[in-house]
């Protein structure tokens, strides 16, 4: 098979050795930052112990915008240099980043029935997110929509490019939508400035979730490799 | 110098390599009739040296520089025919072909093609009227189209040029070919045998596709 | 050029002889928009109101309508081959695709939007607002459009995908149509919504054919 697969039995090798290391970093990372979180932080004077839903809320919206940056990275290295990698890497990291952004529409949606009354507010953030919920979906439905994956990789690829330059237009548009819209009932509270004691489980929350992704990434992309094989494999075997 | 030549060619579809190693060389005035069983990769093969699809592997050169090294150039010497016809079902024959010829700066006076594969009197009637046949012939008058042109294609890739034509229009086909061969072009041509390859078989070799199966 | 006004020709000739075809998206926009009276009631204070906001929504839907269709038939027909080995552009391509769709979509968008206005009960103040992002705004919907086509050509299920690829692209541009024509009924400034599209309009126009050519490319491939 070429080229194809000298690199990837490469990439094989490498993520089976690092996987235990991370797998474990990430156990060690969460069973800190959830002790932090929940026995060390103190309650928030407003909110009590409600803000507690920040160490998960923050951190996967970090991860959400990061994992789509990921992602047009990848796919700008495999039109550019067409490293057989990166789309696997890409294919890989959508649907967890799609996971990412639902936990931050979950838990935005938990935290504000008690803080603004209600489930859903078209808060610019939320509906941000909520955008880029789509975006990963419009990704991760392009990717499958062909019956040769390396079709479906090259125009996932080029939407990615095309959502990275996007949503900074669609960040700035929900922006100057919300504060237009503003609704005059529902005060908008600006997120609590940060106490130090808040600060140390919140990274600890960021460092597990990124852990938590190379993680899910390098098992995905060996998953994905594994069964390129074995069709490889049938294939040869039919002729 | 040698027209075509291609050296180590390999070609991937999909997850499937499907043809390897492939070396090609084509004198002007010559032609190649490629055959091998479906999926050997004939028509794959077209699309790399059109242009279409990129090798996965391998060089093409054309009298001796790659044409990599100028796309635009390469595009300009080729005549492409694919199995579907590139045709508009509402436009007439004739309206079909102004617009290739056009597009492509060939003579916009479509009547001598229209004639050398004895469609003149189909020239006004909308393509979505004519039967398959019909439709091939008017594909095929794009060649025409070329050849009565300065500076027309030098490289002509046909894949199955002569499915659903009938023995008249099929000795056509090959006079227009061999037309094109004795003006110095090169023709690459894959068949499943028949009258076509008989009648080009002076000018031809034949190239088995089986031989670089990946 | 010549090859841009050639392409541009042959579409709008091919959507002129497929008759009333072309007319289906301009049908289905006004029919779209009279559902939602049905919905919300004809209250005379509601529909102004949301007027705007509704137009601009259904002028997108309307304009994803025809877009399925704009490479599909030459992707089928190996007409895209020859295309590509033509002296013309993949780039120029993309704009002459999306400059005949706009010319056989937008433009009738925007000359049916006034009667949708009319029908909402809109303040006379908003109509030429209301045409003005539509002329601004139809455009980039074609442009990006375009890409979206590119993208899923021979994809199983184009249709629905196809939505989901644009439609969130497309909320920039809905909320700063629908804004300015809120604005304008409110009596505020409307000139930095227009500005803003305009850019919209630019920047779409810049890269659009680019990212379709690319996406072309692979489509070939």
């Amino acid at each position: 098979m070429l080229h194809r697969f000298a690199n990837p039995a490469r990439f094989s090798r490498i993520a089976a050795r690092v996987l235990p290391w991370s797998a474990t970093l990430t156990g060690l990372l969460f069973v800190a930052g959830i002790y932090f979180a929940l026995f060390v932080s103190p309650a928030d004077y407003q909110q009590g112990d409600t803000v507690r839903i920040m160490y998960v809320h923050v951190p996967s919206a970090w991860m959400a915008m990061a994992c789509y940056t990921f992602i047009a990275v990848m796919s700008a290295t495999s039109l550019i240099w067409k490293h057989p990698l990166a789309d696997i890497a890409a294919r890989a990291a959508a649907p967890l980043g799609a996971g990412f952004t639902i936990i931050v529409l979950t838990t935005g949606s938990l935290w504000g029935k008690p803080t603004w009354g209600t489930w859903w507010v078209w808060d610019a953030r939320l509906t941000s997110v909520l955008v880029l919920f789509f975006l990963y979906l419009g990704h991760i439905a392009l990717t499958h929509a062909f019956d040769n994956p390396q079709r479906g990789a090259k125009a996932a690829a080029v939407l990615a490019l095309v959502g990275f330059v996007n949503i900074p237009i669609i960040k700035f548009s929900v922006d100057w939508w919300n504060t237009l819209h503003q609704p005059a009932s529902l005060t908008r509270l600006d997120r609590p400035a940060i106490d130090p004691a808040m600060l140390t489980p919140l990274l600890l929350m960021g460092l597990a979730f990124m852990a938590y992704f190379v993680t899910m990434l390098l098992i995905r992309m060996r998953a994905d490799l594994n069964a390129a094989r074995a069709r490889a494999l049938q294939l040869s075997a039919a002729e | 110098m040698q027209g075509l030549t291609t050296h180590k060619l390999g070609c991937i579809r999909g997850e499937r390599a499907v043809f390897a190693g492939l070396d090609l060389a084509l004198n002007p005035g010559r032609a190649v009739l490629l055959s091998g069983p479906n999926g050997s990769g004939k028509s794959s093969l077209l699309r790399v040296l059109a242009g279409l699809l990129p090798p996965a592997a391998g060089r093409i050169d054309w009298e001796g520089t790659d044409i990599a090294e100028d796309r635009d150039g390469h595009r300009a010497r080729i005549a492409y025919i694919g199995h579907a016809d590139p045709l508009k079902p509402a436009l007439t024959a004739a309206e079909n072909l102004t617009f290739w010829a056009r597009l492509y700066g060939f003579d916009p006076d479509v009547e001598p093609a229209l004639f050398q594969f004895s469609i003149e009197a189909l020239a006004d009637v909308p393509v979505r009227y004519l039967s398959a046949g019909q439709r091939r012939r008017v594909t095929l008058a794009r060649l025409a189209l070329g050849q009565n042109s300065e500076a027309g294609p030098a490289l002509w890739l046909l894949d199955e040029p002569a499915t659903g034509l009938d023995p008249g229009a099929v000795s056509m086909l090959a006079n227009t070919i061999l037309a094109h061969l004795s003006n110095e072009g090169v023709a690459i041509i894959s068949t499943h045998g028949g009258l076509l390859d008989a009648l080009l078989e002076d000018s031809a070799e034949r190239f088995d596709m089986r031989e670089f199966e990946a | 050029m010549i090859g841009l006004t050639l392409l541009v020709r042959r579409e709008l000739r091919l959507a002129f002889r497929g008759g009333t075809d072309a007319m289906m998206g301009v049908i289905f926009f006004v029919l779209a928009a009279i559902l939602f009276p049905f919905g919300v009631g004809p209250d005379a204070a509601i529909l102004p109101r949301i007027g705007g906001g509704i137009i601009w929504v259904v002028a997108l839907l309307a304009a994803l309508l025809s877009l399925e269709r704009m490479f599909a038939a030459d992707h089928e027909d190996g007409s895209l081959d020859l295309l590509y080995l033509s002296p013309v552009s993949l780039g120029q391509l993309a704009l002459a695709k999306a400059i005949a769709h706009w010319l056989t979509s937008g433009v009738l968008l925007l000359i049916a939007s006034p009667v949708l206005a009319l029908l909402y009960n809109l303040p006379s103040s908003a109509f030429l607002p209301l045409v003005a992002t539509m002329a601004l705004g139809t455009p980039t919907l074609s442009l990006v459009g375009a890409i979206g086509a590119a993208l899923t050509l021979g994809a199983r299920r184009g249709g629905v995908l196809l939505a989901l690829l644009l439609l969130p692209l497309y909320i920039p541009v809905l909320i700063f149509g629908a804004g300015a024509i809120d604005g304008a009924i409110a009596g505020r400034d409307i000139a930095p919504q227009l500005m803003i599209l305009g850019g919209f309009l630019l920047a779409a126009l810049a890269l659009a054919p680019w990212a379709t050519a690319a996406a072309l490319r692979q489509a070939i491939e």
